[in-house]
Protein backbone atom coordinates (compact mmCIF):
# COMPACT_ATOMS: atom_id res chain seq x y z
CA UNK A 1 0.00 0.00 0.00
CA UNK A 2 1.52 3.01 -1.14
CA UNK A 3 0.22 7.05 0.09
CA UNK A 4 -0.75 9.49 -2.42
CA UNK A 5 -2.46 13.14 -1.40
CA UNK A 6 -5.77 11.46 -0.76
CA UNK A 7 -4.32 9.45 1.81
CA UNK A 8 -2.58 12.35 3.01
CA UNK A 9 -5.54 14.81 2.15
CA UNK A 10 -7.78 12.53 4.77
CA UNK A 11 -5.15 12.18 7.21
CA UNK A 12 -4.89 16.14 7.42
CA UNK A 13 -9.01 16.74 7.60
CA UNK A 14 -8.93 13.56 10.62
CA UNK A 15 -6.15 16.03 12.43
CA UNK A 16 -8.02 19.21 12.18
CA UNK A 17 -11.33 17.52 13.69
CA UNK A 18 -9.38 16.09 16.44
CA UNK A 19 -7.77 19.16 16.86
CA UNK A 20 -10.77 21.41 17.42
CA UNK A 21 -12.40 18.98 19.47
CA UNK A 22 -9.51 18.69 21.79
CA UNK A 23 -8.36 21.93 21.66
CA UNK A 24 -9.24 22.57 25.44
CA UNK A 25 -7.21 19.91 26.41
CA UNK A 26 -4.60 20.69 24.70
CA UNK A 27 -4.89 24.24 26.20
CA UNK A 28 -5.15 23.45 29.66
CA UNK A 29 -1.86 21.23 29.77
CA UNK A 30 -0.67 24.15 28.23
CA UNK A 31 -2.09 26.33 31.13
CA UNK A 32 -0.04 24.59 33.34
CA UNK A 33 3.12 24.59 31.70
CA UNK A 34 2.96 27.11 29.17
CA UNK A 35 1.52 30.13 28.34
CA UNK A 36 -1.97 28.59 27.75
CA UNK A 37 -2.51 28.82 24.10
CA UNK A 38 -1.71 25.33 21.92
CA UNK A 39 -5.10 24.45 21.53
CA UNK A 40 -6.70 27.56 19.90
CA UNK A 41 -3.14 28.18 18.50
CA UNK A 42 -3.20 24.43 16.98
CA UNK A 43 -6.73 24.62 15.63
CA UNK A 44 -6.29 28.03 14.02
CA UNK A 45 -3.36 26.79 12.07
CA UNK A 46 -4.61 23.61 11.12
CA UNK A 47 -8.04 25.43 10.37
CA UNK A 48 -6.15 27.43 7.61
CA UNK A 49 -4.06 23.89 6.77
CA UNK A 50 -7.81 22.69 5.38
CA UNK A 51 -8.45 25.14 3.36
CA UNK A 52 -5.16 25.25 1.20
CA UNK A 53 -4.89 21.49 0.53
CA UNK A 54 -3.84 21.35 -2.85
CA UNK A 55 -0.85 20.38 -4.61
CA UNK A 56 0.42 18.22 -7.80
CA UNK A 57 1.85 15.58 -5.25
CA UNK A 58 2.92 14.99 -1.55
CA UNK A 59 5.38 16.83 -1.32
CA UNK A 60 3.18 20.17 -2.68
CA UNK A 61 0.70 18.94 -0.37
CA UNK A 62 3.19 18.75 3.05
CA UNK A 63 4.58 22.21 1.78
CA UNK A 64 1.08 23.84 1.68
CA UNK A 65 0.15 23.00 5.24
CA UNK A 66 3.56 24.11 6.45
CA UNK A 67 2.99 27.25 4.76
CA UNK A 68 -0.54 27.61 6.61
CA UNK A 69 0.73 26.21 9.96
CA UNK A 70 3.96 29.02 10.04
CA UNK A 71 1.67 31.77 9.23
CA UNK A 72 -1.31 31.22 11.57
CA UNK A 73 0.03 29.20 14.31
CA UNK A 74 2.80 31.78 15.70
CA UNK A 75 4.47 31.43 18.76
CA UNK A 76 6.77 28.32 18.84
CA UNK A 77 4.48 25.65 18.16
CA UNK A 78 4.12 27.48 14.55
CA UNK A 79 7.76 27.07 13.30
CA UNK A 80 8.23 23.99 14.97
CA UNK A 81 5.42 22.24 13.07
CA UNK A 82 5.95 24.21 9.90
CA UNK A 83 9.59 23.05 10.07
CA UNK A 84 8.29 19.34 10.71
CA UNK A 85 6.06 19.64 7.24
CA UNK A 86 8.13 21.83 5.60
CA UNK A 87 11.29 19.15 6.01
CA UNK A 88 9.67 16.09 5.60
CA UNK A 89 7.98 18.13 2.18
CA UNK A 90 11.33 18.03 0.99
CA UNK A 91 12.42 14.79 2.03
CA UNK A 92 9.38 13.39 -0.15
CA UNK A 93 9.72 16.10 -3.40
CA UNK A 94 8.82 14.41 -6.77
CA UNK A 95 7.27 11.27 -5.66
CA UNK A 96 3.43 10.90 -6.25
CA UNK A 97 3.09 7.97 -4.09
CA UNK A 98 5.27 6.91 -1.17
CA UNK A 99 6.24 3.57 0.37
CA UNK A 100 7.21 2.73 3.76
CA UNK A 101 11.35 3.94 3.12
CA UNK A 102 9.64 7.35 2.12
CA UNK A 103 7.46 6.81 5.31
CA UNK A 104 10.71 7.19 7.59
CA UNK A 105 12.35 9.52 5.65
CA UNK A 106 9.94 11.86 6.28
CA UNK A 107 9.82 11.18 9.69
CA UNK A 108 13.42 11.45 9.84
CA UNK A 109 13.90 14.85 8.37
CA UNK A 110 10.66 16.21 10.12
CA UNK A 111 12.92 14.82 13.41
CA UNK A 112 15.71 17.06 12.80
CA UNK A 113 14.34 19.91 11.36
CA UNK A 114 11.98 20.26 14.84
CA UNK A 115 15.39 19.48 16.56
CA UNK A 116 17.49 22.34 14.76
CA UNK A 117 14.63 25.07 14.84
CA UNK A 118 13.21 24.54 18.84
CA UNK A 119 17.08 24.01 19.74
CA UNK A 120 16.32 20.98 21.60
CA UNK A 121 16.29 17.28 21.62
CA UNK A 122 14.56 14.27 23.65
CA UNK A 123 13.88 13.84 26.97
CA UNK A 124 13.41 17.78 27.44
CA UNK A 125 9.46 17.43 27.59
CA UNK A 126 8.81 18.36 24.09
CA UNK A 127 7.22 16.80 20.99
CA UNK A 128 10.25 15.17 20.41
CA UNK A 129 9.14 12.64 23.18
CA UNK A 130 6.70 11.84 20.84
CA UNK A 131 8.34 12.50 17.21
CA UNK A 132 11.53 10.75 18.13
CA UNK A 133 10.13 7.07 19.48
CA UNK A 134 7.39 7.59 16.47
CA UNK A 135 10.47 7.61 14.27
CA UNK A 136 12.24 4.81 15.94
CA UNK A 137 9.33 2.60 15.47
CA UNK A 138 8.56 3.26 12.34
CA UNK A 139 12.31 2.68 11.18
CA UNK A 140 12.68 -0.96 12.66
CA UNK A 141 9.43 -1.52 11.55
CA UNK A 142 10.31 -0.83 7.99
CA UNK A 143 13.66 -2.55 8.26
CA UNK A 144 11.77 -5.77 9.15
CA UNK A 145 9.79 -5.70 6.11
CA UNK A 146 6.51 -4.31 7.73
CA UNK A 147 4.07 -1.88 5.16
CA UNK A 148 3.33 1.50 5.31
CA UNK A 149 0.33 0.71 7.58
CA UNK A 150 1.80 -1.39 10.06
CA UNK A 151 4.68 1.08 10.35
CA UNK A 152 2.33 4.06 11.05
CA UNK A 153 0.40 1.65 14.00
CA UNK A 154 3.64 0.95 15.18
CA UNK A 155 4.90 4.68 15.26
CA UNK A 156 1.39 5.83 17.01
CA UNK A 157 2.07 3.66 19.54
CA UNK A 158 5.33 4.78 19.88
CA UNK A 159 4.31 8.12 19.69
CA UNK A 160 1.39 7.55 22.80
CA UNK A 161 3.98 5.94 24.73
CA UNK A 162 6.52 8.79 24.62
CA UNK A 163 3.81 11.29 25.23
CA UNK A 164 2.69 9.62 28.37
CA UNK A 165 6.42 9.37 29.49
CA UNK A 166 6.50 13.14 29.44
CA UNK A 167 4.62 13.58 32.48
CA UNK A 168 7.27 13.01 35.12
CA UNK A 169 9.99 14.96 33.34
CA UNK A 170 10.77 18.25 34.56
CA UNK A 171 10.88 20.36 31.79
CA UNK A 172 14.45 21.35 30.58
CA UNK A 173 14.23 25.14 29.93
CA UNK A 174 12.49 25.76 33.61
CA UNK A 175 14.92 23.85 35.18
CA UNK A 176 16.10 26.52 37.64
CA UNK A 177 13.06 27.96 38.20
CA UNK A 178 9.80 27.95 40.14
CA UNK A 179 8.03 26.85 37.31
CA UNK A 180 9.91 24.29 36.18
CA UNK A 181 9.39 22.01 39.01
CA UNK A 182 6.15 22.43 38.78
CA UNK A 183 6.16 21.16 35.54
CA UNK A 184 6.76 17.69 37.11
CA UNK A 185 3.05 15.63 36.96
CA UNK A 186 1.86 17.14 33.44
CA UNK A 187 1.79 16.23 30.47
CA UNK A 188 3.61 17.57 27.80
CA UNK A 189 0.91 19.55 25.15
CA UNK A 190 3.30 19.54 22.54
CA UNK A 191 3.41 15.61 22.89
CA UNK A 192 -0.20 15.68 22.89
CA UNK A 193 -0.46 17.16 19.59
CA UNK A 194 2.37 15.20 17.99
CA UNK A 195 0.82 11.60 19.05
CA UNK A 196 -2.48 12.75 17.81
CA UNK A 197 -0.52 13.56 14.39
CA UNK A 198 0.76 10.52 14.65
CA UNK A 199 -2.46 8.15 15.33
CA UNK A 200 -4.48 10.12 12.59
CA UNK A 201 -2.02 8.91 10.25
CA UNK A 202 -3.16 5.33 10.67
CA UNK A 203 -6.98 6.27 11.02
CA UNK A 204 -7.37 4.15 13.88
CA UNK A 205 -10.44 5.06 16.06
CA UNK A 206 -8.74 3.30 19.31
CA UNK A 207 -5.58 4.74 18.59
CA UNK A 208 -6.83 8.08 17.81
CA UNK A 209 -8.46 7.88 21.48
CA UNK A 210 -5.69 6.80 22.88
CA UNK A 211 -3.49 9.67 21.43
CA UNK A 212 -5.89 12.40 23.08
CA UNK A 213 -5.58 11.40 26.65
CA UNK A 214 -4.37 13.09 29.35
CA UNK A 215 -1.82 10.62 31.52
CA UNK A 216 -1.14 13.75 33.87
CA UNK A 217 -0.71 12.95 37.60
CA UNK A 218 -1.97 16.66 38.62
CA UNK A 219 -5.03 18.51 37.31
CA UNK A 220 -3.84 21.61 35.07
CA UNK A 221 -3.25 24.66 37.20
CA UNK A 222 -5.80 27.52 36.81
CA UNK A 223 -4.08 29.58 33.95
CA UNK A 224 -5.57 32.31 31.60
CA UNK A 225 -7.52 30.32 28.60
CA UNK A 226 -8.87 27.29 30.61
CA UNK A 227 -12.35 26.90 30.38
CA UNK A 228 -14.70 24.70 32.86
CA UNK A 229 -15.91 22.36 30.54
CA UNK B 1 -10.34 43.03 34.74
CA UNK B 2 -12.07 45.64 33.20
CA UNK B 3 -10.69 46.87 30.13
CA UNK B 4 -11.04 49.46 27.78
CA UNK B 5 -11.28 47.23 24.63
CA UNK B 6 -14.02 45.64 22.21
CA UNK B 7 -14.39 42.26 20.99
CA UNK B 8 -10.88 40.64 22.48
CA UNK B 9 -9.87 39.05 19.32
CA UNK B 10 -10.04 42.24 17.35
CA UNK B 11 -7.87 44.62 19.86
CA UNK B 12 -4.20 43.73 17.62
CA UNK B 13 -5.98 45.02 14.60
CA UNK B 14 -7.65 47.58 15.90
CA UNK B 15 -4.99 48.69 18.37
CA UNK B 16 -3.12 49.31 14.74
CA UNK B 17 -5.78 51.09 13.23
CA UNK B 18 -5.52 53.37 16.07
CA UNK B 19 -2.16 54.05 15.71
CA UNK B 20 -1.80 54.60 11.96
CA UNK B 21 -4.50 57.13 12.67
CA UNK B 22 -3.07 59.47 15.31
CA UNK B 23 0.74 58.97 13.21
CA UNK B 24 -0.32 58.42 9.81
CA UNK B 25 2.68 61.15 9.40
CA UNK B 26 5.04 58.67 10.35
CA UNK B 27 4.45 55.18 9.96
CA UNK B 28 2.14 52.75 7.43
CA UNK B 29 0.35 49.83 8.60
CA UNK B 30 -0.12 46.75 6.95
CA UNK B 31 -2.72 44.23 8.18
CA UNK B 32 -2.15 41.33 5.68
CA UNK B 33 0.11 40.56 8.24
CA UNK B 34 -0.08 42.93 10.54
CA UNK B 35 3.17 44.91 9.79
CA UNK B 36 4.32 48.66 10.88
CA UNK B 37 6.80 50.91 8.74
CA UNK B 38 7.80 54.17 8.07
CA UNK B 39 6.14 56.12 5.83
CA UNK B 40 8.78 57.31 4.06
CA UNK B 41 10.00 53.07 3.71
CA UNK B 42 12.32 51.88 1.75
CA UNK B 43 14.66 54.45 2.25
CA UNK B 44 17.17 53.84 -0.25
CA UNK B 45 20.91 53.30 0.33
CA UNK B 46 20.55 53.25 4.39
CA UNK B 47 20.14 49.77 6.57
CA UNK B 48 16.78 49.26 7.64
CA UNK B 49 16.33 47.87 11.12
CA UNK B 50 13.34 45.17 11.62
CA UNK B 51 12.68 44.06 15.11
CA UNK B 52 9.06 42.55 16.54
CA UNK B 53 7.90 40.71 18.90
CA UNK B 54 4.46 39.75 21.07
CA UNK B 55 1.55 42.74 21.04
CA UNK B 56 1.00 43.90 25.05
CA UNK B 57 4.57 45.43 25.33
CA UNK B 58 3.87 48.62 23.90
CA UNK B 59 5.19 51.35 22.53
CA UNK B 60 7.88 48.40 22.05
CA UNK B 61 8.26 47.89 19.00
CA UNK B 62 5.36 49.88 16.79
CA UNK B 63 6.13 52.98 18.58
CA UNK B 64 9.55 52.98 18.26
CA UNK B 65 9.08 53.20 14.00
CA UNK B 66 10.38 56.42 12.49
CA UNK B 67 13.80 58.14 11.81
CA UNK B 68 16.23 57.33 13.69
CA UNK B 69 15.11 54.05 15.50
CA UNK B 70 13.48 51.12 13.49
CA UNK B 71 12.11 50.57 9.59
CA UNK B 72 9.78 48.06 10.62
CA UNK B 73 7.72 46.46 13.71
CA UNK B 74 5.66 42.51 13.29
CA UNK B 75 3.17 42.81 16.30
CA UNK B 76 2.28 39.18 16.70
CA UNK B 77 -1.01 38.54 18.73
CA UNK B 78 -0.28 39.81 22.55
CA UNK B 79 1.84 37.93 24.09
CA UNK B 80 2.96 35.84 20.93
CA UNK B 81 5.30 35.87 18.59
CA UNK B 82 5.22 37.17 15.54
CA UNK B 83 5.11 35.05 12.09
CA UNK B 84 7.37 34.37 9.46
CA UNK B 85 5.32 36.08 7.43
CA UNK B 86 4.75 38.75 8.89
CA UNK B 87 9.17 39.11 9.27
CA UNK B 88 9.53 38.46 5.80
CA UNK B 89 6.51 41.26 4.28
CA UNK B 90 8.61 43.94 6.95
CA UNK B 91 11.68 42.91 5.29
CA UNK B 92 11.01 43.32 1.97
CA UNK B 93 8.85 46.73 2.56
CA UNK B 94 11.93 48.43 4.04
CA UNK B 95 14.64 47.06 2.15
CA UNK B 96 17.05 49.61 0.78
CA UNK B 97 19.33 47.88 -0.81
CA UNK B 98 22.14 48.31 1.90
CA UNK B 99 20.76 45.31 3.95
CA UNK B 100 18.53 44.42 6.62
CA UNK B 101 19.38 44.08 10.50
CA UNK B 102 16.67 42.01 12.57
CA UNK B 103 16.87 42.36 16.04
CA UNK B 104 15.57 39.96 18.11
CA UNK B 105 14.62 39.41 21.71
CA UNK B 106 15.84 36.28 22.99
CA UNK B 107 12.87 34.12 23.16
CA UNK B 108 11.99 30.63 21.70
CA UNK B 109 9.20 31.82 19.82
CA UNK B 110 10.54 35.07 18.21
CA UNK B 111 13.66 33.26 17.30
CA UNK B 112 11.99 30.19 15.64
CA UNK B 113 9.76 32.45 14.03
CA UNK B 114 12.89 34.97 12.79
CA UNK B 115 14.94 32.33 11.67
CA UNK B 116 12.19 30.67 9.19
CA UNK B 117 11.55 34.09 7.60
CA UNK B 118 15.14 34.35 7.23
CA UNK B 119 15.17 30.90 5.52
CA UNK B 120 12.37 31.65 3.60
CA UNK B 121 13.81 35.01 2.63
CA UNK B 122 15.33 34.98 -0.80
CA UNK B 123 16.61 38.90 -1.89
CA UNK B 124 17.49 40.55 1.28
CA UNK B 125 20.80 40.88 2.89
CA UNK B 126 19.35 39.79 6.37
CA UNK B 127 21.55 39.86 9.54
CA UNK B 128 20.57 38.69 13.03
CA UNK B 129 21.23 39.94 16.31
CA UNK B 130 19.63 38.55 19.49
CA UNK B 131 19.24 40.18 22.53
CA UNK B 132 19.50 38.95 25.94
CA UNK B 133 20.21 41.75 28.57
CA UNK B 134 18.40 39.67 31.39
CA UNK B 135 20.51 38.98 33.96
CA UNK B 136 17.72 37.42 36.04
CA UNK B 137 18.03 33.60 35.37
CA UNK B 138 19.61 31.18 32.58
CA UNK B 139 16.89 29.13 30.95
CA UNK B 140 13.59 30.37 31.20
CA UNK B 141 10.27 28.71 30.67
CA UNK B 142 10.22 30.31 27.00
CA UNK B 143 14.11 30.71 26.58
CA UNK B 144 17.45 28.91 26.17
CA UNK B 145 19.46 31.22 27.63
CA UNK B 146 18.51 35.00 29.20
CA UNK B 147 15.51 36.80 27.85
CA UNK B 148 16.07 39.99 26.02
CA UNK B 149 14.31 42.82 27.57
CA UNK B 150 15.04 46.56 28.46
CA UNK B 151 17.98 46.32 26.67
CA UNK B 152 16.75 45.98 23.23
CA UNK B 153 15.00 49.92 23.81
CA UNK B 154 18.67 51.35 23.77
CA UNK B 155 20.17 48.94 20.89
CA UNK B 156 17.02 49.93 18.49
CA UNK B 157 17.43 53.77 19.27
CA UNK B 158 21.46 53.63 19.10
CA UNK B 159 21.36 51.21 15.97
CA UNK B 160 18.71 53.34 14.58
CA UNK B 161 20.82 56.20 14.73
CA UNK B 162 24.01 54.62 13.04
CA UNK B 163 21.63 53.33 10.07
CA UNK B 164 20.10 56.72 10.06
CA UNK B 165 23.60 58.46 9.61
CA UNK B 166 25.01 56.10 6.47
CA UNK B 167 26.97 53.29 8.39
CA UNK B 168 27.17 50.22 6.29
CA UNK B 169 25.67 46.67 7.79
CA UNK B 170 28.65 45.02 9.28
CA UNK B 171 29.15 48.33 11.33
CA UNK B 172 25.86 48.54 12.85
CA UNK B 173 25.84 45.02 13.26
CA UNK B 174 28.82 45.22 15.33
CA UNK B 175 27.40 48.11 16.94
CA UNK B 176 23.97 46.35 18.04
CA UNK B 177 26.49 43.74 19.27
CA UNK B 178 28.61 45.80 21.40
CA UNK B 179 25.45 47.24 22.96
CA UNK B 180 24.08 43.84 23.69
CA UNK B 181 27.13 42.88 25.16
CA UNK B 182 27.48 46.17 27.58
CA UNK B 183 23.84 46.22 28.41
CA UNK B 184 22.13 44.16 31.78
CA UNK B 185 18.69 44.12 32.90
CA UNK B 186 16.09 42.78 35.33
CA UNK B 187 13.03 43.23 36.51
CA UNK B 188 10.01 42.87 39.73
CA UNK B 189 6.16 42.74 39.04
CA UNK B 190 3.92 43.77 42.19
CA UNK B 191 0.91 42.35 40.40
CA UNK B 192 0.48 40.34 37.48
CA UNK B 193 -1.33 41.39 33.98
CA UNK B 194 -4.16 40.05 32.48
CA UNK B 195 -4.20 38.93 28.34
CA UNK B 196 -7.46 40.56 26.52
CA UNK B 197 -8.69 37.07 25.36
CA UNK B 198 -8.03 35.25 28.88
CA UNK B 199 -9.98 36.90 30.90
CA UNK B 200 -8.15 36.04 33.91
CA UNK B 201 -4.39 36.78 35.06
CA UNK B 202 -1.30 35.28 33.59
CA UNK B 203 -0.64 34.48 37.03
CA UNK B 204 -1.09 34.80 41.40
CA UNK B 205 0.65 37.41 42.75
CA UNK B 206 -0.83 38.02 46.92
CA UNK B 207 -1.36 41.60 47.63
CA UNK B 208 1.86 41.50 50.30
CA UNK B 209 3.86 39.59 47.70
CA UNK B 210 6.65 40.74 44.54
CA UNK B 211 7.99 38.54 42.11
CA UNK B 212 11.74 39.05 41.38
CA UNK B 213 13.35 38.73 38.02
CA UNK B 214 10.32 38.39 36.07
CA UNK B 215 10.47 38.25 32.36
CA UNK B 216 8.49 40.81 30.03
CA UNK B 217 4.92 38.52 29.75
CA UNK B 218 5.23 38.12 33.34
CA UNK B 219 7.20 34.72 33.18
CA UNK B 220 8.65 33.15 36.84
CA UNK B 221 11.83 34.91 37.93
CA UNK B 222 14.19 34.22 40.65
CA UNK B 223 11.76 34.46 43.99
CA UNK B 224 8.49 35.71 44.83
CA UNK B 225 8.58 37.10 48.19
CA UNK B 226 7.16 39.98 50.50
CA UNK B 227 7.07 43.44 49.49
CA UNK B 228 9.77 45.74 50.33
CA UNK B 229 10.50 49.48 50.08
CA UNK B 230 11.87 51.04 46.91
CA UNK B 231 15.01 51.85 48.01
CA UNK B 232 15.31 47.65 49.24
CA UNK B 233 13.71 46.65 45.81
CA UNK B 234 16.24 48.80 43.51
CA UNK B 235 19.26 47.24 45.20
CA UNK B 236 18.31 43.61 44.54
CA UNK B 237 17.40 44.51 40.84
CA UNK B 238 20.93 46.89 40.55
CA UNK B 239 23.35 44.49 42.40
CA UNK B 240 22.66 41.78 40.40
CA UNK B 241 23.12 43.82 37.16
CA UNK B 242 26.26 45.33 38.56
CA UNK B 243 28.07 42.55 39.54
CA UNK B 244 26.78 40.37 35.80
CA UNK B 245 28.68 42.80 33.64
CA UNK B 246 30.29 44.02 36.04
CA UNK B 247 30.25 47.29 36.02
CA UNK B 248 32.83 49.20 37.80
CA UNK B 249 34.13 52.46 39.50
CA UNK B 250 34.52 55.26 36.50
CA UNK B 251 32.21 53.66 34.43
CA UNK B 252 29.84 55.49 32.17
CA UNK B 253 26.23 54.42 32.20
CA UNK B 254 22.50 54.88 30.95
CA UNK B 255 20.34 54.63 34.16
CA UNK B 256 17.11 53.00 32.36
CA UNK B 257 14.36 52.98 34.96
CA UNK B 258 10.96 51.06 33.26
CA UNK B 259 7.45 50.84 33.83
CA UNK B 260 5.78 47.69 33.36
CA UNK B 261 2.77 49.44 32.47
CA UNK B 262 0.54 49.88 35.75
CA UNK B 263 3.29 51.88 38.21
CA UNK B 264 2.64 55.36 38.23
CA UNK B 265 5.72 57.75 37.08
CA UNK B 266 5.66 58.74 40.43
CA UNK B 267 6.87 55.30 41.79
CA UNK B 268 9.32 55.25 38.89
CA UNK B 269 11.08 58.53 39.77
CA UNK B 270 11.22 57.06 43.60
CA UNK B 271 13.26 54.30 42.28
CA UNK B 272 14.90 56.28 39.86
CA UNK B 273 16.53 58.25 42.77
CA UNK B 274 17.56 54.84 44.39
CA UNK B 275 19.35 53.67 41.51
CA UNK B 276 21.05 56.68 40.73
CA UNK B 277 22.35 56.52 44.42
CA UNK B 278 23.54 53.33 44.44
CA UNK B 279 25.25 53.59 41.24
CA UNK B 280 27.15 56.90 41.93
CA UNK B 281 28.07 55.09 45.76
CA UNK B 282 30.06 52.79 43.65
CA UNK B 283 31.60 55.29 41.48
CA UNK B 284 29.45 54.55 38.42
CA UNK B 285 28.79 57.85 36.86
CA UNK B 286 25.00 58.25 35.05
CA UNK B 287 25.63 59.76 31.83
CA UNK B 288 22.17 59.57 29.91
CA UNK B 289 19.23 58.59 31.57
CA UNK B 290 15.72 56.97 30.12
CA UNK B 291 12.54 56.67 32.70
CA UNK B 292 9.14 56.01 32.02
CA UNK B 293 7.01 52.88 29.93
CA UNK B 294 9.36 52.10 27.33
CA UNK B 295 8.62 47.98 27.35
CA UNK B 296 5.80 46.92 29.66
CA UNK B 297 3.48 44.00 29.80
CA UNK B 298 -0.03 44.91 29.79
CA UNK B 299 -1.20 46.84 32.68
CA UNK B 300 1.41 44.53 34.88
CA UNK B 301 2.78 46.86 37.96
CA UNK B 302 6.23 46.72 38.59
CA UNK B 303 9.72 48.28 36.98
CA UNK B 304 12.44 47.24 35.54
CA UNK B 305 15.95 48.53 35.62
CA UNK B 306 18.46 48.68 32.44
CA UNK B 307 22.34 49.90 32.65
CA UNK B 308 23.96 50.20 29.26
CA UNK B 309 28.22 51.34 29.61
CA UNK B 310 28.46 54.09 27.33
CA UNK B 311 31.23 55.06 25.08
CA UNK B 312 31.61 58.29 23.02
CA UNK B 313 30.31 56.65 20.38
CA UNK B 314 26.98 55.19 22.05
CA UNK B 315 26.71 58.13 23.75
CA UNK B 316 26.66 60.33 20.25
CA UNK B 317 24.15 57.58 18.59
CA UNK B 318 21.79 57.90 21.66
CA UNK B 319 21.61 62.01 21.54
CA UNK B 320 20.93 61.77 17.70
CA UNK B 321 17.98 62.89 16.22
CA UNK B 322 15.06 60.70 16.19
CA UNK B 323 11.11 60.77 15.48
CA UNK B 324 8.81 57.78 16.34
CA UNK B 325 5.41 57.64 18.27
CA UNK B 326 6.70 57.09 21.53
CA UNK B 327 10.64 59.03 21.26
CA UNK B 328 11.07 62.23 19.90
CA UNK B 329 14.31 64.10 19.84
CA UNK B 330 16.15 66.82 17.76
CA UNK B 331 13.68 66.93 15.14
Amino acid sequence: MSVGNEQITTFLQRFAAEVAEHRRLLTRLDSAIGDADHGENMHRGMQAALSRLEGDNPAALLKAVSMALISKVGGAAGPLYGTAFLRASKAVEGKDALEAADLVAALDAAFEGVKQRGKSDRGQKTMLDALGPALDAARKAVDGGADVSDALRRAAEAADRGKRETVPVQAQRGRASYLGERSIGHQDPGATSTAMLIACMTGDDELITAAAEDASDKPPEQGPGVEDT
Amino acid sequence: MKKLINDPTDVVTEALQGMELAHSDLLKVSYDPHVIVRADAPVQGKVAIVSGGGSGHEPMHGGFVGYGMLDAACPGAVFTSPTPDQVQAATEAVDGGAGVLHIVKNYTGDIANFEMAGELAEDASVRTVVINDDVAVEDSLYTAGRRGVGGTVLAEKICGAAAERGDDIDAVVALCERVNANVRSMGMALTSCTVPHAGEPTFELGDDEMEIGIGIHGEPGRERMKLEPADAIVARLLEPIIGDLPFSDGDRVLLFVNGMGGTPLLELYVAYRAAHALLADRGITVERQLVGNWITALEMAGASLTVLKLDDEMIELWDAPVHTPALRKGR
